[in-house]
Order: C-alpha cells, then structure tokens, then sequence
C-alpha cells in the first residue's frame, strides 16, 4: 500500500485558504460500533483541508429511543447541543443521519413553536447562556451537502488518484437524511442524488436501484433484530439484483444493521448476501488515495476488500 | 315638498318577531316628509307591491322606502312596482330591518329602536334621490369563443345557428380539443373523434362562423356590446387557400426521424416538422413547425415546397394581426392534465410505462401510435396486467391540490373495461379512494366494469411504485380488508389531475377575470350565474371554470351561448345608472381615479376651446364598463366624481340622520 | 373487536382530544386513504397497520389503540409523514401513543421494544453520551437473554467498535438536574407536545 498520503492542504494550499471549518458533532455511535465512519470522516476531512472542531462536552442527541417515548426530552437534548455548537461560532457540522435529524428537527421546532421555545426557556442552565434565537439560526450542515456544495465536486474529481473503476455502487440513503422533508430539506426524498454524484465524481458506476430510502429497520435492531433481517434481505436484494457489488451509506445504524446483521438475514433466508457495505467517507477517501487503515475499513464484517482491491489497482493517469 | 311613503313588512316572523312592525309604522307616519305609513305582512308578494302601487297613485307619493329584507332580495321587485306605477324606480329605496336587524338581534326593545332609526335615515337619503334612467348601450351582434375544444365548438355552433356570427380562436392548428385525442366517451363508449368530427366539420361549413387556428387572443378593449379584440394568427408557413390537404409534405419532411414528439400523441409518438395534428383536423391544413423544422433552423432543406402539388409552402408567411369587433365574449380554454413529477414516490415521470390517462387513450385509440394495440411504451411487449391508479394529484392537500377533479373515476372505469374488451386474459387493478359516479347511467357503468369486466377495484392509495426485472411494483393497501397488496404490472396509468390550460393568468388579464388559487376562472355566482362572469359581456364554458365532462361543457356551452343570445336579442343593452359621473368644470385631470378603478372605465377626454386647442384633458367614465363601485369617487381629491343615487347628499343626510 | 362501539360515548370523544393536544394534529383530516400503510416498511409485522390506528383514534378506542404491537414495531422512519397527502405527521402521534401507551403502563405488547427504548434513553440521561456496550448487556439481562448476539458482541470488540469505557462528559450532574425537571414537566398535566402543525409563530 502507498505511503501516507499527504495532506492535499500542502499539495494544494486553495484548499485551506478556503477555511472550510465547522463544529463538529459526531454522535455516540462514531467511537463504538460506528468507530470507521469516524476514523474516515477525520481522514478526508483532513486530507481535503477541512477544518473540525469537536463540540466540547456535547451529549447524545436522542436519536430515535427519546422522541419515540419521551415529549420534552428529545427537544432538551437537541437543543443543548445547539447551545454548545453556537458557542464555537462555526456552522455545525455531522456526519451521523439521525444526529443530523434529530439536530434540525430541534432547530425547526424551536423556530416553529412558540410553546417549543417556551419550554426550553424554562430550564435554567440548558443553554448555556445561548439565545433561543442563536439556536435555530445555526446551519446545521451534513458531510454529503459539505462536500457537493461548499467544497465542490468539481474539485473532488480533480483530486481522485484512484477511479473506482469496477465499484457498481448502490447508493442507501435510508430514511432520516431525507424525511420529513420539510424538516430535513434535503435532496429529493424519494430519489436523492447527492451520494451517488459524490460517489459516481470519484469514478465509480452509480447503480440506479429502487431502495435508496426504504427503511432497514433502524433501532429495532436492539431488540426485533429479526424484523431487521427481513428489511435487510429486501434491501440487500434489490442492491444485488441491480448488479451492485457494494452498498455505500451515509448512516451509522443502517451500517450496522445492512454489515453487522447481515448475517441474521442470511441465515433467516438461507442467502448469502455476501454485500460489503461501505461509508462514503471510505470510498471517497480510496479514491483520493487515503490507506485503507486510516479508514477503517478492516472493521467491517463483511469484508469490502475485495471488491475495492480491483479499484486500487488502477490509479488515474 | 317630499311625500314619502313607508312600506314596513313583517316578512312572516323574520320580521315581526323581533320588531314591533306597527309601532315602527305609527312612528314613521309622524316623520317630517313622510306622506303614508302602512304595514303588510309579505310586501314582495303581489298584495303586497299593489298597495305600494297603489300608495303612489293615491298618496301622490315623490318617494319610496320599503322597509324589509336585504336589497340584494327585491330592490329589483320593489323598483319594477315603483316604474309600473309612474314612480321612477331610482327613487324607490330599501332599508334592511332583517338582516340588518331583527335577524341579529334579539331585545324587542332594542331592535325596535334601531329599526326606526334605520328607517328613517333611508328617508331622509330618499328625499334627496333623483330621477335617473337606464343607460343604453349598442350591440355588436358578433359573438367571440375562445377555445376550439368541445365547449368552444358547441358555443360557437349554439350561436351561429341563431343566425349570428362567431368568431372562433384555437391556439392549436385544430379544433377539437381534449375530446379529439379519446379513443371512447363514457358511459355510452361512443368513438371519440365519431361523435366529435361532425360537429367540426359543422363549424368548418357554417356559413357564419369565422374559424381561426394556430391563433391566439392577443389584446381586448372596449366593454360589454362593444369589445376590439386583437387576434394574432400565427404564420402556419403554409397558404391555406391553396393547401388541398393531401399530406404528402408531412410523409417527406425528413425532420420526421428528428424524434419531435408528438403534442396530438402526449409523447408517445413523433411528428415531422411540418405536421396535421391528426387525420381528421379542421381545418385539415398543416403547420411548420419553426422551432424544429430544419430549414428555419440552419437554412437548408425546403424539402415540403419542392413536393407540395399545391405550390402553398410559404416560408415568408409573417403573423397577421386580425382585429374584430364583437359584442361578447365566450372564453372555453379548457384544461390540462397535472405533471407526474411532483409524486416522486411514482417514478416522478422517469418510468416510460407509468402513463397518464390521455396517453392510454392514446393507446387505446386505433388511430393512435400503436394502432390500438396495448403495448408497453418502453419495449413494445404485450400489456397483460395494468394498475389504474385514482387520485395522482387530487385530493392531495399535500401537493397543493385539495379538490377533486370529477371525471377520473369515470374514466378509469372505462379505461378498464376497454383493456378487458381488448385483452381478454389481462387483469385490470384499480386502487381509488371512493367511487364518484353521479351523473346519468354513471353508476351503473363502475359497476359493470367491476361484475361484468371482472377489474379488480382496490381501496387504498398506493404508496409507491418502482421497476423491477422489467415489471412495475405497485405497493398498496386495501384499507377495506386491512390487508397489504402488491401488484407486478405491465404498465401502470396515473389519473393525474385536471388544471386550467396554461396561459390561464395572462387571458384573465386581458379580460379582467379573476379566478381562484387553482388557476380555474371564476364565476358570477357558483350556484345560480355559474356561466357568468363578473365582467359584463364575457362567459364562461368547459372545464376552464371547474373540472368537468363532456356532457357538462355541452351543457354549460349551451348556457352561455343562450346568454350571448339574450344579450344580442334586445335592440340595445340597458345598464345601471348607478355609474360614476366627472365634473369637467372641476376635473384637474390628476387621473388619480384610473388608477384605481378596478373596471378600466375611465378615460380621457381632452377639452378643446373653439378654435380646437386643448385647454386640458379631463377623466371621462366609460358608461359601459362602469360597475358603479365608487371607488374613482372617494379617491378624487377635488370631489368631482360622483357617483349616481349615491350621490354626498344623499350619504350624508343619511349619516346625519342616525347621529341626531 | 367484537364489543359494539357506543358511538355517543363521552370517552371516546376524550380520547380523541388528548390525543389531538399532545400531537398537536387533526386526527380528522385522515381521510382513511390507506398511503401510510401501503408505504409502512414495517407493516408486514404490525397487528394494526397505521391507517387502521388512525381510524381507531377517530373512533375514540383507547384500549385497542394503547395497547396495541403497532407502535412499538413502528420503526419511525417518517415515511408515512411524508407522503400523506392530508398532511398528517402520523410518525409523531406514533411518538404520543408511544408516550401516553408507557403513562398506562401498557408495556407488555412488544416488551422487547418497549425495555430497549427506555434503556437507551436511561443511559443517555446516565451518562450523557450512549455507552453502548453498557446499553446491550444491561437490555439483555433485563430480557432474560443474556447471550443473544454475544458472537457479534466479541466480533465487535475485536475490531475496537466497542470501547472499554464511557465517555465523559462535563457538566453531566447539572445536567442530571435539568433531566429531573424536564420528567416533572413531562409528568404534569398540562403538558403539550407541539408538532409542526400547531401554534406556528
């Protein structure tokens, strides 16, 4: 494998003189069971010249348990969040689709809600000395529209070492990118695209499939994992049948539940899927010429290695 | 001296119950002016008009004042008893004791008071009305349609036949409409175009109708009895008095193979540059294309002029602007069929067999793009299971679509039925919400569909639908079973919902019409005027006002073509003389009222001295658009505009009158 | 299900409006289309697809609706939100059914569900961040099933996905103390949960 990789911010200075910097939050999941999506994410984020500044003592955002069974709770813990981002007066950015959710759904309720606003108000010491107002004013930005918009697929094309020839790539959004999308206002929620241009921009065949927002079964994986198996199968069948030969996501519980339990619905099936599933942030960084170890791509179940091996092999010309 | 006379109703108990009528009379009779005081129990009733009648006769009455419901109910039927007796009828006045008073009131005491109160104020405003007559305004029998679609066709035809001319403008190169590209009308299946071409063919032969296609409505002044309109024929590039209509420059047009699609055939075909929309055109004439025909694009090829018999390809032909004068205006431009791509959850219009409604029948029809053979769009494969899928648009608040556009569950069942009578083993799904089926046989015919036919009709709104392995899957649900259905089909046809023709906003405009947030003109009064609208002189007819069928735009066209003809029955027009009247001696010309008048009525006259020099130029309403609103009135800062039989003595005396 | 609903039932009527005010929806506008459910990825294993709860809530039946496996299999993936077209967020009255199904203590329809929900937002107000190790021991033993997935378990930690410790986050005893009072005015009455469709300003 190639040496590591230097920084494209010494190869090319534009990159930093752009001062792409956000505050960070990247959500428990990213140093346990998500522990890849975070190694990748620093990765190219530091080879592209982007700047992260980890939130200090940010705390877990809720995901789906809070808002499932609790009413005040969810918007606290979102809403402290917020606090803690404003103070480093740099748009927040994460990586995470449900922190990401349960991120702007706060915002869009605090703005929304006069009784929203008026709850929170209530709790003395939530905000940190934050406004309200400072909390639903903050961008709240994911990885995927960082790199589209504000870096430029342009110049991430420009920066590809290794074309992923031989990656076909179905693109899983799933669902809490996307919905609801007044809340969300990302991408088209029945057909995003965002992923697949960043993915196809690097070189590899974009797969046009028809379960990019279906969902695999999201935290019931705690405690229905077979439930789970049943949306995986369909979700890892489809994927198949279109010819893709890995699955890229964008969300730490649907990596989970499509790699790690991929082998309950295997077994409930009697299929071997045998689909590895990767970040975006790990493809991406293959293709820019980032080693496979800083992006942790050993760490999955299903191995992807073999299927990326035959992308390495061609480097761009 | 004034000599009033007071006419106080009971109106039954809407009336009498709240207000002590008599009491109101005895004290109306001791009001300075009033002549005769009188209660009656039904005063709009016979009985009761002939004792007003008979009050001005013998009373020697100067005024009227009839205190009862709302002039909106019977200031005509009290003004028409007025004029029969002598009285001009603009010196008859209503005061509203109902809905004014005993309809919002409950003290006795109270309302009682209060109708004494309003009573006399009326009087005290009557004393001061004067004589006015009605405006009469010429007619230019001529009638204008707007729309070659069915509506526009049977109102032209309506009013040609009454012996009047008829100007018809279709902006397509023929008439014929929406109703030209079914393949078969429900419930009777009639042909379409079988049923259709005659009465084109009528309008093409009627010897006063004047048939303009490939035309477009390009300005309109004037008022009621006396519209100028601009009309823009578009350059066809061919000479229609030559053209034979042989079609044999659309069969060597080499931009045939230039995959223009086809307008007549929603896409599911391609047509050369040079083009008859289908066979059975009026006129039967074809149009260039411009914006695609090779030789207006890059200066070569002229291949139509050189095999035209005819000689009649003219590539110099330029616009000819027509101007008209015609005494009223029928606007029928029909509607359109929403886009699919605002329901992403439905391939968002990037599926080739995920149709909509008039591209099955296009495929229904055997003079279509497959000759009538269901075939799938994207590989031509047999059809043996298709999904009718109601609904795609309407009735979804979400989409921004709230109503419901009538006509689809109908359709579809014929839809249905007729892929059954053409594949016998295919299978038909229907996924609806309700079944809306109320017009003559309409029941009947959904049921027929679904015990005779065998279409399977499911409950429930499909949540989403996705290729796979060559196949549509539609994802559904039978809320009637509670249970979970999927189907694979072939092809899938979206009853997407009906909007007003594009260009809807710009026509309004030109017409002074208003229509609603959906784009869909509006009428005078939803019930009882609903081929009117509130611009005097201009009707409506077809879906442009409502989404509709067949039989409703005949009738409506009708309608409104029966309304044309009463206009044009009377020598000339009466019109209000409640209009707004500028004094020239005071005018300063600031023209602050054409500003605001809603109707356009003000002009501008310029006043000249004798040898002919233009001392100023002062405002001059235009008595056949004015509507009386008085706002160019209340808006002229020197106060010389008034407006008749509301004139400031009479508001004030009134105002003064409640103050005292 | 086989009982006759006394359609003029005071209490229905009761059920309806609370539900109304937590979720801050118009149950009404549910026209009984059946779009929700046919687009459910988690229908095949409800009782009672979504469609089906709404009507039930129109008609006031509390018990069939609270108790319920539906809500607990709702896997709140917003589907269902987004493609109403009468703009209900049925994902959110999932939420407060969910919320007034734990304040009757109805919980033993999917009890699986039900323990791992509240275990996890247990840990959160613990620890501040999810310590997920901690998280899956904990459910399983409360579930009796203390070695499901306890190959996947080893697996993960093998390739470091399951650290040895819980993070720590500062502040955390404070904010122990505003999570006390965001239960109490949970708790209260006159709690209201606005969804998007109320009181916008």
């Amino acid at each position: 494998m190639e040496a590591k990789a230097q920084s494209t911010a010494d190869a090319h200075p534009e990159d930093a003189e752009r001062k792409l910097e956000f505050a960070y939050y990247p959500g428990c999941s990213l140093s346990g069971t998500a522990v890849e999506y975070g190694i990748s994410t620093k990765a190219l984020c530091n080879h592209l010249g982007i700047k992260l500044e980890e939130i200090p003592d940010w705390i877990c955002c809720g995901a789906t348990p809070a808002h499932a069974i609790r009413t005040l709770f969810p918007l606290a813990l979102g809403a402290r969040n917020l606090a803690l981002a404003a103070k480093l007066d740099k748009p927040l950015l994460t990586v995470c689709a449900a922190c990401f959710n349960r991120l702007k759904w706060t915002a869009y309720e605090l703005k929304h809600n006069r009784e929203a606003r008026e709850k929170i108000s209530q709790l003395p010491g939530l905000l940190d000395g934050q406004t309200v107002e400072r909390l639903y004013e903050l961008q709240i930005l994911h990885l995927l529209t960082v790199l589209r918009e504000l870096y430029g697929i342009e110049r991430l094309s420009e920066r590809v070492r290794y074309p992923l020839k031989g990656l076909r790539v179905a693109c899983y959004y799933g669902c809490l990118l996307v919905r609801p999308p007044k809340v969300m206002q990302f991408d088209d929620p029945e057909n995003p695209r965002v992923m697949d241009e960043l993915i196809s921009a690097v070189g590899a065949e974009v797969v046009d499939w028809a379960f990019k927002t279906e969902c695999c079964g999201a935290s019931l994986a705690l405690s229905r994992s077979d439930l789970v198996a049943e949306r995986v199968h369909r979700i890892l069948s489809d994927a198949k049948s279109r010819g893709a030969n890995i699955i890229c996501v964008a969300c730490p519980l649907c990596h989970v539940n499509l790699d790690v339990y991929q082998i309950d619905a295997n077994a409930k099936f009697g299929y071997e899927h045998d689909m590895p599933i990767a970040y975006f942030t790990q493809l991406i960084g293959i293709a820019l010429g980032i080693p496979a170890q800083e992006l942790g791509l050993e760490k999955h179940m299903v191995d992807p290695m073999k299927v990326l091996k035959n992308a390495l092999a061609q480097k761009q010309t | 001296m004034p000599r009033i006379g007071v006419f106080v109703c009971h109106c039954g108990v809407n009336i009498a119950a709240t207000v002590d009528v008599e009491r109101v009379r005895d004290e109306l009779a001791k009001h300075p002016g009033v002549a005769y005081s009188v209660d009656y129990r039904y005063m709009c009733s016979d009985p009761g008009q002939n004792i007003i009648k008979e009050a001005i006769k013998e009373h020697r009455l100067t005024g009227v004042v009839v205190a009862a419901c709302s002039p909106s109910m019977h200031e005509v039927t009290f003004r028409s008893a007025c004029a029969s007796a002598g009285l001009n009828p603009y010196l008859c006045e209503m005061a509203n004791i109902r809905e004014h008073c005993s309809w919002v009131h409950q003290d006795r005491e109270e309302a009682t008071k209060k109708a004494i109160e309003l009573i006399r104020m009326v009087v005290e405003r009557v004393k001061r009305n004067e004589e006015l007559f009605p405006i009469h305004i010429d007619v230019t029998k001529r009638a204008l349609v707007i729309g070659g679609g069915i509506a526009g066709i049977q109102a032209a035809l309506d009013i040609a036949d009454a012996g009047y001319e008829v100007v018809l403008v279709e902006r397509e190169p023929s008439i014929g409409g929406h109703m030209a590209q079914l393949s078969e009308t429900f419930p009777t299946l009639d042909c379409s175009q079988c049923i259709l071409t005659p009465k084109m063919v009528q309008v093409r032969q009627h010897p006063r109708i004047k048939l303009l296609t490939y035309s477009v409505v390009e300005e309109v002044s004037g008022y009621v009895g006396n519209f100028v309109v601009t009309i823009r024929k578009k350059a066809r590039s061919v000479r229609e008095d030559l053209c034979t209509g042989c079609g044999i420059c659309t069969q060597r047009c080499p931009a045939r193979r230039d995959g223009i699609p086809s307008e007549f055939e929603r896409g599911l075909a391609t047509r050369p540059a040079i083009y008859i929309p289908f066979p059975q055109a009026v006129p039967n004439v074809p149009v260039i294309d411009r914006e695609h025909c090779r030789y207006f694009l890059t200066g070569r090829c002229r291949v139509c002029e050189q095999v035209c018999p005819a000689k009649a390809i003219d590539y110099e032909q330029q616009d000819e602007l027509i101007t008209e004068n015609v005494g009223a205006i029928v606007v029928a431009t029909g509607y359109e069929l929403i886009s699919p791509s605002i329901y992403g959850e439905y391939g968002g219009g990037r599926f080739k067999d995920v149709i909509d409604g008039l591209q099955f029948e296009r495929l229904l029809s055997a003079s279509g793009p497959t000759g009538g053979r269901l075939v799938r769009p994207s590989d031509g494969k047999e059809v043996k299971v298709v999904a009718f899928i109601a609904c795609v648009g309407s009735r979804d608040r979400a989409k921004g679509i709230p109503y419901c556009s009538k006509i689809c569950c109908m359709y579809i069942a014929k839809h249905a039925l007729l892929f059954k009578h053409r594949v016998h083993d295919g299978e038909a799904y229907v996924f609806y919400m309700d079944i809306r089926a109320g017009g003559k046989g309409y029941d009947e015919f959904v049921r027929r569909a679904i015990e005779e036919e065998g279409a399977c009709y499911i409950r429930g709104r499909v949540s989403r639908i996705y290729e796979s392995n060559g196949k549509l899957i539609v994802c559904g649900m039978d809320t009637l079973s509670g249970k979970l259905v999927e189907v694979e089909a072939d092809l899938v046809v979206l009853a997407t919902a009906m909007r007003p023709s594009d260009g809807f906003d710009e026509l309004a405009r030109k017409l002074r019409l208003t229509y609603d947030e959906h784009g869909f003109f509006s009428e005078a009064h939803p019930k009882l005027r609903p081929v009117e609208t509130n611009t005097a002189g201009v009707f409506l007819a077809g879906a442009c006002q409502a989404p509709k069928d067949i039989p409703e735009s005949v009738a409506q066209a009708s309608a409104a073509a029966a309304k044309v003809l009463s206009l044009f029955g009377m020598p000339r027009i009466e019109r209000e003389p409640t209009i707004a009247e500028v004094n020239e001696m005071t005018c300063t010309g600031c023209f602050d009222c054409e500003r605001v008048c809603p109707y356009n009525a003000i002009e501008r006259k310029e006043i000249k001295d004798r040898r002919g020099n233009i001392i100023k130029v002062v405002a001059s309403v235009n008595p056949g658009l004015c509507e009386g609103c008085g706002a160019c009135a209340g808006t002229c800062r020197n106060k010389s505009i008034t407006l008749k039989g509301f004139n400031d003595e009479q508001v004030f005396a009134q105002l003064v009158s409640a103050s005292v | 299900m086989s009982d006759v609903v006394r359609l003029t039932d005071a209490k229905l009527k009761e059920f309806v409006t609370e539900v109304e005010r937590l979720s801050g929806q118009k149950v009404s506008q549910c026209y009984q289309c059946g779009k929700c459910s046919a687009g459910c990825p988690m229908a095949f294993a409800m009782d009672i697809d979504p469609a089906r709860i709404m009507r039930l809530i129109q008609l006031g039946q509390r018990e069939d609706v609270l108790r319920s496996r539906t809500i607990w299999i709702c896997a709140a993936c917003q589907t269902c939100t987004t493609r109403c077209p009468q703009e209900v967020e049925i994902a959110h009255v999932m939420d407060v059914l969910r919320s007034m199904a734990l304040k009757a203590g109805y919980t033993e329809a999917e009890r699986e569900i039900t323990e791992a929900l509240s275990q996890f937002v247990e840990n959160i107000e613990r620890r501040g961040r999810v310590f997920e190790p901690e998280l899956a021991i904990r459910l399983n033993i409360a579930l009796g099933r203390p070695f499901k997935d306890f190959g996947k378990g080893i697996k993960l930690f093998m390739r470091g996905k399951l650290p040895m410790l819980p993070e720590r986050v500062r502040g955390l005893k404070e904010l122990r103390g505003i999570w006390e009072m965001v239960r109490k005015l949970e708790l209260s009455e006159g709690e209201r949960h606005g969804g998007e469709g109320t009181k916008h300003s």
